[in-house]
């Protein structure tokens, strides 16, 4: 019952990965994780942002590819999530291109301005 | 042990599928397609995050320096173990290793739950300290404007890991029900499909992490 060995299969769909590849990618997530929180803390400008998220991304891609076998899938479970990220890109730029070009506006209200104004007006008042 | 032998068809085999590997591809699918919609789901929260800290960047620093690092980097090993677990309980289901897929996927549920575990603590943390939004939000070493700023992101924190935290919740159901059905060997290399598709949704919560942790903890350190 307890046998390890790999099952022989004719199946082409379900592909064994080995057990190796999959400590591999582990350690390979616990180091990004270790340099993540390393970098964190050096004084790089305006990369550290770019920095941590290329991490990130490089960290989900190792999960997508080994962990959730993206490797071995169908192509129309790529489409599915390449059609997914590019809705993502759309819902960020579309919505960001309205918020950074208001300001082009001469008679742009910045926007939070109202709440901010509030704000430093209860300021005093808030004071505990 | 093996049913196939002896019966017409393998028995999980649904009524309208071919065969087991056209219901695994259907199935494997469907979560996909799901994790799409998840994907847009938490990439509203992803933008507002991106949004209000582009607005209020001082603001976003002197609030994530609240933030425990040590938990959050505990907390992401954790998952990152328990993904681990996960992928070998594939392994594990596909070579109709019982025992070892039964334990595998109870170290999931461990690990899940030490992650809750520390969240709930972290939790506490926050509300001794007045940094939950609202009326008694509190950042003394700030100005008070910043600190209005500050609780735009405990606002998005907590919904952020909060529904973080509500898929994890649901993830230890999802396993818990695994583990039955596993127990009962059901599992094999014809038959490993719901290993399989529970796996993708506990990577997909872990993959969320993985962008959450820097976002939320590591913004301005040095």
């Amino acid at each position: 019952m307890a046998e390890e060995r790999p099952v022989p299969h004719k199946d082409p769909k379900h592909h064994v990965t080995p057990k190796r590849t999959y400590f591999f990618i582990f350690f390979a997530l616990m180091i990004l994780t270790a340099i993540t929180v390393w970098v964190a803390f050096i004084d790089l400008g305006p990369f550290s942002t770019p920095i941590a998220m290329a991490i990130a991304m490089a960290k989900a891609s190792l999960v997508l590819l080994y962990f959730m076998h993206l490797r071995h899938s169908t192509r129309v479970t790529w489409v599915v999530i390449v059609a997914s990220f590019l809705w993502l890109g759309v819902l960020f730029v579309l919505t960001f291109s309205d918020y950074l070009s208001r300001r082009w506006d001469p008679n742009h209200i910045p926007p939070f301005a109202e709440a901010q104004a509030e704000a430093r007006q209860s300021a005093p008042a808030a004071q505990h | 042990m093996n049913v196939t032998e002896h019966a017409e068809h393998h028995p999980a085999l649904q009524h309208h599928f071919e065969d087991l590997g056209q219901q695994h591809e259907a199935s494997t699918l469907g979560m996909w397609v799901f994790l799409a919609t998840e994907i847009m789901f938490f990439g509203a929260l992803f933008f507002a995050y991106a949004l209000y800290r582009h607005q209020f960047y001082d603001a976003f620093i002197a609030a994530s320096h609240h933030q425990n690092i040590v938990l959050g980097t505990v907390n992401t090993a954790v998952l990152i173990f328990s993904s681990l677990t996960v992928v070998l309980s594939v392994y594990f289901a596909q070579t109709s290793n019982r025992k070892a897929l039964v334990w595998a996927l109870i170290a999931t549920m461990i690990l899940g739950a030490v992650f809750l575990g520390i969240k709930a603590i972290e939790y506490h943390e926050h509300f001794e300290h007045h940094l939950f939004p609202g009326q008694n939000f509190s950042m003394p070493e700030v100005t008070l404007p910043v600190a209005q700023n500050a609780q735009m992101f405990y606002v998005l924190y907590f919904l952020m890991t909060g529904l973080h935290a509500l898929h994890m919740v649901i993830g230890l159901g999802i396993f818990a029900w695994l583990t039955w059905r596993a127990n009962r060997g059901e599992f094999s290399i014809e038959y490993y499909g719901p290993v399989e598709v529970c796996g993708l949704y506990w990577h997909f919560v872990d993959i969320i992490w993985i962008f959450l942790f820097p976002l939320l903890y590591l913004i301005g350190r040095h």
